[in-house]
């Protein structure tokens, strides 16, 4: 555990320094109201109105996350693997090819139902 | 430290429980240096950025403050606290607070496993020139930049503005796809090194630098790592012509300056990283590693330093020579080309990885046989698709002649479900003023015609005098 008291210590100064910058820009700076300066910018256009909770976003953007998601633990597998490599050997490369292969059938299938396109 | 041959591993090189004993006045000196240096490096990097883009762009680029500018930066990060904060009245006041911290704090922390040098005395204390170290190192940096990801979508989320929503959204979405490939990349070094610490990744690297065996996980890494950053060609969540600065757009004084610093310590941080997986980390480049005093002491932080810098001019000169890729082609390459060929890679060092540990056994030749059918079945049936692909295009090309162009109508859906859209040529014969114009009278010349066809009034009279 001794090694990772060095990052908590990085982690508390840059926690530090950022909250800081941000009171920081709030003191130092001037103040002065206006109307228009205050409402979301829209290069100079009447602000559309946003409904309640934040905007509406295309749903591909939810199919991208998943995506990650799928593959990001793929990965997460991989490294253990790749560092047991040799240990393991050929029953290792086995299993691991098995299981890529899985999650390539799957990632064809995705972008067979144009999973992956953009338009 | 003992007289081994150039490049073999010392008895400098620093191990993993190097990294144990605990000496708060080192740890105190190696956070306030890393810090300082993070900081101070950018105020360099946005000078030589400036400078180097106005030199590709035959301008001066900024040269007032200073010697050769040098200030120019310094100027900036006083200009900016002394703007005021403004905070727009739809915000969600406490996500608008946390944002840009959380973009910050995350690049801030990730450079800390980055090995800058072997072991060295400091006051009597031998330490290695590198924060800290463990284990499963190299997951830090990713768990960051994944941390990261967070300040950006609560940017754009709770700006409340459409141009900040999508800029969020869009960066998002890249940062994430980058990421599966910047990952897969990453297991081609762990498989050579055995190892996921960055000091057992750098003496790995002893007896030759992974972008040589692994130059295609190389390749794959250099390109994630400028998606990563939201750097151009990649610059999309930020494209100024469209969505005016991306999340960041409702950010002024302080807390854009957060911003801008996480993208250029990313920046910094995957070049590091580069230097470290690929590139021998503070190891001396080939003739010098000839001397034996090269890596040993302090010297080797000149060449990781050096090494460093050449990423940081790479990521200038790509913005100085390339335009902006769209949207869709940023996506299909992080999806449709990056990470299938660095499985395809990675399936390919496995097995010849595991026939150099286990000749005779049968199952690595099994498996070397099923990739190799992985890969020849992928290569056909690419060509299969793409020969169906040309000939489709030509039956709806003969198709959309004989209807005649209806743009925006939704040709018949092939069976995969993907619909295609009926685009209008963009070579017509009367963009050149064939057909157009009665055959009997001379052809006018084509910027004639522009300059008729958009003078509303009185094109008639002109056209046709």
């Amino acid at each position: 555990m001794n090694s990772y008291v060095p990052i908590l210590v990085l982690a508390l100064l840059a926690v530090g320094f950022a909250v800081f910058s941000v009171v920081l820009g709030t003191l130092t700076g001037p103040k002065r109201w206006n109307r228009a300066k205050l409402q979301a910018y829209e290069s100079g256009i009447e602000p559309t109105p946003q409904p309640p909770g934040g905007g509406r976003f295309p749903v591909k953007y939810y199919l991208t996350a998943m995506l990650f998601i799928l593959f990001d633990i793929e990965i997460v597998f991989l490294y253990p693997w790749a560092v047991t490599f040799q240990k393991l050997g050929a029953f290792g490369l086995v299993e691991m090819v098995t299981f890529v292969v899985t999650v390539l059938i799957a990632y064809a299938y995705v972008w067979r139902r144009g999973g992956l396109e953009w338009d | 430290m003992t007289n081994l041959a150039a490049g073999a591993v010392s008895a400098a090189d620093p191990t993993l429980a190097s990294f144990s004993p605990l000496v708060w006045w080192i740890i105190a000196i190696k956070v306030v240096v890393i810090f300082l240096f993070l900081l101070l490096f950018q105020i360099l990097m946005i000078w030589a950025e400036r400078r180097v883009i106005g030199r590709m762009q035959n301008r001066p680029g900024p040269n007032r403050w200073g010697p050769f500018g040098l200030l120019q930066p310094v100027a900036d990060a006083l200009k900016l606290p002394l703007k005021e904060d403004i905070v727009p009245r739809q915000v969600d006041k406490l996500l608008f607070f946390l944002a840009p911290i959380l973009s910050a704090v995350p690049a801030l922390i990730s450079f800390a496993i980055i090995p800058v040098g072997p072991e060295v005395s400091i006051f009597g204390v031998h330490t290695p020139l590198q924060l800290t170290d463990f284990p499963v190192a190299v997951l830090l940096v990713l768990a960051m930049s994944s941390i990261a990801v967070y300040g950006i979508v609560l940017a754009g989320w709770s700006s409340t503005g459409p141009y900040s929503l999508l800029g969020g959204l869009r960066s998002s979405a890249q940062v994430i796809s980058y990421e599966i490939a910047m990952g897969l990349s990453f297991v081609a070094v762990f498989l050579y090194a055995g190892t996921l610490s960055t000091t057992g990744i750098v003496n790995a690297q002893a007896h030759g630098w992974y972008v040589w065996e692994l130059l295609p996980s190389f390749l794959i890494y250099v390109l994630t790592m400028v998606g990563e950053t939201n750097r151009l060609p990649f610059d999309l969540p930020e494209g100024e012509g469209e969505l005016v600065g991306g999340y960041n757009t409702e950010f002024s004084s302080m807390r854009f300056v957060l911003f801008y610093l996480a993208e250029y310590v990313n920046m910094l941080t995957v070049s590091a990283l580069a230097t470290t997986l690929f590139l021998g980390g503070w190891r001396a480049p080939w003739p010098l590693s000839l001397w034996s005093g090269a890596n040993s002491g302090w010297y080797p932080i000149i060449w990781f330093l050096i090494k460093v810098a050449l990423f940081e001019f790479g990521f200038i000169w790509l913005r100085g020579s390339l335009p902006r890729v769209r949207y869709d082609q940023l996506m299909a390459l992080g999806w449709k080309i990056l990470i299938p060929v660095s499985i395809i890679w990675l399936l390919l060092i496995a097995t010849v990885r595991a026939w150099r540990y286990d000749t005779h056994s049968t199952a690595v030749y099994v498996v070397g046989g099923v990739v190799l059918a992985i890969i020849i079945v992928i290569a056909v049936s690419w060509d299969i698709a793409a020969e169906r692909r040309a000939s489709r295009a030509a039956g709806a090309e003969s198709a959309a002649q004989e209807a005649g162009p209806e743009p925006g109508t939704p040709a018949a859906a092939p069976r995969g479900g993907r619909v295609t859209y009926r685009v209008p040529p963009l070579d017509l014969p009367h963009y050149h003023g064939v057909g157009v114009t009665d055959p009997s009278r001379p052809v006018p010349p084509p910027a004639g015609a522009a300059v008729g066809a958009g003078d509303s009034n009185g094109t008639k009279e002109v056209t046709g005098a």
